[in-house]
């Protein structure tokens, strides 16, 4: 529960509303308590009397009282209700932020339902806990101190016995605690599987349908809700014994003051009036003392609620710190893209796999295209994710002009470098928007000139034209314009250096040709790395490099390395041409 | 239709959730009324306390001054006993309702999860995967609250109305109607509060839906999200939409807030009110001052369960709400439903390969926009390879998922061996047809586990066997655990060739008479595409295999060539011919020839 502490810079805003709140809340109890008082009063004083002022009087008092009972109810909600959505609309607004920024090898770690589960149901657990057991934690408590006062002053024996179980309670509560939190955190963390699988599931749904297996997601799905349940359950066995025992144990105590008190009263000790007020008082304090039960497991889902907020939210960049320290002496201020000695290792690959990329080295100049090749799963796309830093290389240097990207701020690295990615993503925007993605300040003019040479002029054939919705809440795109779209973002706005992976995979040779030629007028002009799968794409860069077994193997124009490497003919024509070449 | 799914107000027919929400405790029913019961005794054991208390001081001290140790002692024995018994039943109660929650919340799930599956592929188009995880998450969970809550507020707001209006009235009858009749204006405030509360937590759960949206969105595309430095646009357009669901939030907390202000003010007003007409008529002498004195302090418990009543109203309605987006999204029929009398397909000669698919004068136009595809016919012959080319666009993938199912045609129909597709069961049509898409998409689990999609019940030897049937061994074995390599946890090393790999392997797995590839090939590089064809040959022997692909190589190996353009098919003939002639495909085949240099 110590995580609770956590959340004070969320709530320390309304510190001063949660304070009167409880202030409202305490009093607001005492005056349930008056009101029974003032009826006791009126019907024993002025009715009893048959006094006519007296009753009109009573009359007025009982309604000012219910009037201001009434207003404290409402001003303890007034006061939290705005200030408690604001708490966890900032929490997930933080939340959301903090996960934006962080980098793409948490986000390969972290499956996204998980992180939903946390912005989602664990941040209204939160809210849920400040609005109403944190209150009442505190009221309870007071209440329950005060009666105590109260009742040993009546009977301070009595009072003791009644005080008796207080040692076993509280045992009883950490072990409660400890437990609980256990299953509490296990549930929480299989809500958050059971909105992968689900998110799984739609994403996946084409092959799902297209292999007729939703039986086994069912199944799949059926068998983690039912460990859900399991859980819940456990939770529910464990939240029962408890309250099992804060009834029991303190009505036993009542029982044993009673059975004095009756003694106390038979030998004349103690009047029979005294000893009913004071099991009154007792057994007043019951709700107080049972709702514990409640609060506490209310306040165990919250404190746990808290660590998986704060799991992500502790989740730091790495490379952050590690940019000033790994500044090097400020090379010649030579021009182009240059990769020295870069090493990469995936922060979760066992220890003996050998790194990705080890010691690639790579200078493209001003205004050239390099093309990049390699064999499937040679780490050609690891390659790339290096430049713009969604991977942070585990050793070597990579400038941009002679300036070494780690010096250089991630937003102005981003906006100097633009990548059009293997699998092309399109947001929730239009296609212009998702366009103008690629270059914030650009016109209507360069949208249309990054529009053409990505040959996606279908745009303009769309509904309403570069206006229509697309992306997953808007029309479906097939994968052909999806990838011109991407790749018209990527080129718009004419940036310094561009990054290319495999970019016209999916379009057909018509297209292909097309988009290849717009192309070389944009490449003429920047700096470009092109991952590439065949010749088509290769001819579009001025020199070719090979990336084989981590190393670039290879740095020559296509026709020079057809000639040398015999990797790299194989790879541009298929093995079995290279036997025909051998023949 | 755009509109409803826009606003995610997807309509439900009248009762449908409180239909749902029976259907759902209705297997249940039973241990519903054992949690009555159990509240019932639990309460009974309760209200003893006060009546040994009574007896102790009536009976007891008498005889304790007598000597008589024996009513004292039954005293303590009674009350002891009560203490467990009310302890105990507690642990029950907390028991059966939790089981009676949790079972109708897992059948709540899976129907919610079932139900999607079966949903055509046009719906989740547009519905958005973020919306549904939203139903399956937070709208659970607010149905969840009702149900670990309600039922026991509930119950006891009756019993204890029931109770002390019974009292009330026998202590006096018109001091108990006038109590009752204050009951009304409460009534009314209830219902006010209900329809005022129910505006807003339809608001709120649309609001969090567009916040899971977009929160998915952001996560799954975190890679374009940084390079093209999205992050303060989206925190923008984020904090609106969280804004949205912070200004419901807030307005549901308020709505509540008038409402305990209202019942409580309603309850001291007519509290006050009968005390003083009481006192009244204890003055003409018509009342005694005890029966006063008494329903007086009934009467304050009769009001006792007004703010239990709220808060019950509050997860009553915050889960009517989301019953109602629940049972929208249930409501939904699949647009490509599963036959209710399924014909089953003819026996398959073991030396007839493939079956026979024929486009019967098929149109087809999708929803939301213009015709796709204009009629026509087409048969495509069991045991050949087609290959289907055509500028992107052209409507290639479409007429692929007529044949696969996954829409079916505005007008006409597609037959198998002669039974149409919308008669054969799913399961069947599903073992027979086989569709691989260029989206190559892996689930959690092994690179194993994903390749078995095809068949479950496939031995690692067969798994094996297709994956080294398409070139797919190689690089599965160099993966840090071979074929029992997490793909999530190392999901983005596999590359997007490699994908598509797995996903053919996947296919050659399931062993279809009809095998559909749609652009199964564009991510792989010359070698492994050339691996793959080499493979095709003997992978589509001996089956219908209908193939889409831009690169011609592919093309080579088949017997006929469609190639489309605009939704229709212009040309048509095999390879050969196609090449030889003047037409679309021959200038196709000399593009590619030259890009291939």
């Amino acid at each position: 529960m110590r995580s609770l502490v956590r959340l004070w810079p969320y709530v320390r805003p309304l510190r001063g509303r949660l304070a009167v709140a409880a202030c409202v809340a305490v009093v607001a109890s005492c005056m349930s308590l008056v009101i029974p008082l003032a009826l006791k009063w009126i019907v024993d004083g002025p009715v009893a009397d048959r006094d006519p002022a007296g009753v009109w009087l009573g009359g007025v008092v009982l309604l000012v009282l219910g009037c201001a009972e009434a207003a404290l109810f409402g001003v303890r909600r007034l006061l939290l209700a705005r200030p408690l959505a604001r708490v966890e609309a900032d929490m997930r607004a933080a939340l959301y932020r903090h996960l934006q920024r962080l980098p793409v090898s948490f986000h390969d770690r972290w499956p996204s339902g998980q992180l939903l589960s946390r912005a989602t149901g664990d941040l209204s657990l939160i809210r849920i806990f400040l609005s109403f057991p944190l209150v009442f934690l505190l009221v309870n408590a007071v209440t329950i101190a005060v009666g105590f006062v109260v009742l040993i002053q009546q009977q301070w024996m009595l009072g003791l016995v009644l005080l008796a179980p207080v040692v076993p309670m509280i045992a009883v509560c950490s072990v409660f605690e400890e437990r609980y939190s256990r299953k509490a955190r296990t549930a929480q963390d299989q809500v958050g599987d059971l909105t992968t699988l689900m998110e799984e599931s739609v994403l996946g749904i084409r092959i799902i349908k297209g292999f007729g297996r939703h039986r086994g997601q069912e199944g799949a799905f059926a068998a983690l809700a039912g460990r859900l349940r399991a859980t819940e359950m456990d939770k529910a066995g464990l939240l029962g014994a408890l309250w099992a025992l804060i009834i029991t144990l303190p009505e036993l105590a009542v029982g044993a003051a009673l059975v004095l008190g009756v003694r106390q009263v038979a030998d004349g000790a103690l009047s029979a009036g005294t000893l009913v007020a004071f099991l009154s008082t007792a057994l007043a304090l019951r709700w107080p003392v049972e709702s514990i039960g409640f609060l506490l497991a209310v306040t165990n889902d919250a404190a746990t609620a808290t660590d998986r907020f704060f799991e992500v939210m502790d989740a730091r960049d790495p490379a952050a710190s590690r940019a000033v320290a790994s500044r090097a002496p400020a090379a010649a201020r030579e021009g182009g893209l240059r990769l020295e000695g870069v090493e990469f290792r995936y922060p979760d690959a066992p220890a003996d796999a050998p790194p990705v990329l080890r010691g690639v080295d790579l200078h493209i100049r001003t205004g050239e295209t390099m093309a990049l090749v390699g064999t499937t799963g040679s780490g050609k796309t690891t390659l790339t994710a290096l430049i713009p830093r969604l991977h942070e290389a585990t050793a070597g240097r990579i400038t941009l002009d002679g300036a070494e990207i780690t010096a250089l701020p991630r937003e102005r690295l981003r906006e100097l470098v633009s990548v059009a990615f293997e699998e092309p993503t399109l947001f929730s925007a239009t296609a212009g928007e998702n366009v103008l993605m690629g270059a914030a300040d650009a016109r209507e003019a360069e949208l249309l000139r990054a529009l053409a040479v990505a040959q996606a002029d279908f745009v303009h054939a769309l509904p309403e034209g570069h206006r229509t919705q697309v992306g997953e809440q808007g029309l479906s795109l097939s994968g052909g314009q999806r990838q011109r779209l991407a790749l018209a973002r990527a080129v718009i706005g004419s940036p310094r250096f561009l990054v290319l992976d495999d970019p016209l995979s999916a379009l057909d040779v018509h297209t292909e040709a097309l988009v290849e030629s717009a192309l070389r007028d944009v490449l003429a002009t920047t700096t470009a790395l092109v991952v590439a799968h065949r010749p088509s794409t290769v001819l579009l860069a001025d020199r070719v490099a090979l990336l084989s077994g981590g190393c670039i193997t290879a740095v020559g124009t296509h026709s020079e390395l057809l000639g040398s490497s015999r990797e790299y003919a194989s790879l541009m024509s298929g093995p079995e041409s290279e036997q025909e070449h051998r023949r | 239709m755009t509109d409803l799914f826009d606003r995610d107000v997807l309509p439900a027919p009248k009762g449908a959730s409180l239909a749902l929400l029976r259907s759902l405790l209705a297997p249940v029913r039973g241990r519903v009324r054992l949690t009555a019961l159990l509240l019932l005794l639990q309460q009974a054991a309760v209200q003893a306390g006060p009546l040994l208390v009574a007896y102790a001081i009536d009976r007891a001290v008498p005889a304790l001054r007598r000597g008589d140790y024996g009513p004292l002692a039954a005293v303590g024995v009674g009350y002891a006993l009560c203490a467990v018994a009310s302890g105990l039943l507690q642990l029950a109660f907390v028991r059966v309702s939790s089981r009676v929650g949790q079972d109708a919340l897992f059948e709540l799930r899976g129907r919610i999860f079932r139900h999607a599956q079966s949903l055509s592929v046009d719906f989740h188009e547009r519905y958005t995967s973020g919306r549904l995880i939203s139903r399956a998450t937070t709208d659970v969970e607010a149905i969840r609250e009702l149900l670990n809550d309600g039922l026991q507020e509930l119950v006891g707001i009756v019993l204890s109305v029931l109770y002390v209006s019974a009292t009330l009235l026998l202590l006096d009858w018109s001091t108990g109607t006038a109590a009752l009749l204050s009951l009304a204006p409460l009534c009314l405030l209830v219902r006010s509060y209900r329809r005022r509360a129910m505006a807003v937590f339809r608001r709120r759960s649309t609001a969090i839906a567009a916040v899971i949206v977009k929160f998915t969105e952001t996560m799954n595309g975190i890679r374009p999200v940084q390079v093209f430095r999205r992050e303060r646009a989206n925190d923008a357009h984020f904090d609106e939409l969280n804004h949205r669901h912070r200004q419901a939030n807030g307005d549901a907390m308020l709505e509540m807030a008038r409402y305990v202000v209202g019942s409580r003010l309603t309850a001291n007003v007519a509290l006050a009110a009968i005390v003083m007409w009481g006192a009244y008529r204890v003055a003409s002498g018509s009342l005694a001052l005890g029966v006063l004195a008494a329903s007086v302090l009934y009467l304050r418990r009769l009001y006792d369960p007004i703010d239990r009543l709220g808060m019950f109203l509050n997860s009553y309605q915050s889960a009517a709400a989301s019953l109602e987006k629940i049972a929208g999204l249930l409501a939904q029929r699949p647009t490509v439903p599963e036959p209710t009398a399924p014909v089953p397909l003819p026996a398959r000669p073991a030396d007839r390969p493939g079956r026979e698919a024929v486009f019967e004068g098929v149109s087809f136009g999708y929803r939301t926009g213009g015709e796709v595809l204009p009629r026509f016919d087409l048969t495509l012959r069991a045991g050949r390879t087609v290959a289907i080319v055509g500028a992107t666009g052209a409507g290639k993938s479409t007429l692929a998922k007529l044949l696969a199912r996954f829409y079916d045609p505005t007008h006409g129909r597609v037959l198998l061996d002669g039974v149409p597709l919308g008669e054969i069961a799913g399961s069947q049509l599903r073992r027979e047809v086989v569709m691989v898409t260029q989206e190559a998409f892996l689930f959690s689990g092994t690179v194993a586990e994903n390749i078995a999609i095809g068949r479950p019940d496939a031995t690692r030897e067969e798994i094996e066997r297709a994956a080294k049937a398409i070139g797919a061994h190689d690089f599965i074995t160099a993966l840090p655990e071979g074929y029992d390599t997490d793909v999530r946890k190392r999901g983005g090393r596999i590359s997007a060739g490699q994908r598509q790999l797995v996903s053919f392997a996947r296919a050659l797995l399931a062993d279809p008479a009809v095998l559909v590839l749609d652009e199964a090939t564009s991510s792989l590089d010359i070698p492994g595409e050339k691996a793959v064809q080499r493979a095709m040959h003997t992978v589509l022997r001996g089956r219908t295999a209908v193939v889409i692909a831009h690169r011609l190589s592919t093309v080579e190996i088949a017997d006929r060539v469609l190639v489309m353009a605009d939704g229709r098919v212009v040309e048509d003939g095999t390879p050969a011919e196609l090449v030889a002639g003047d037409g679309r495909f021959a200038d196709l085949h000399r593009a590619w020839r030259e890009s291939l240099v």
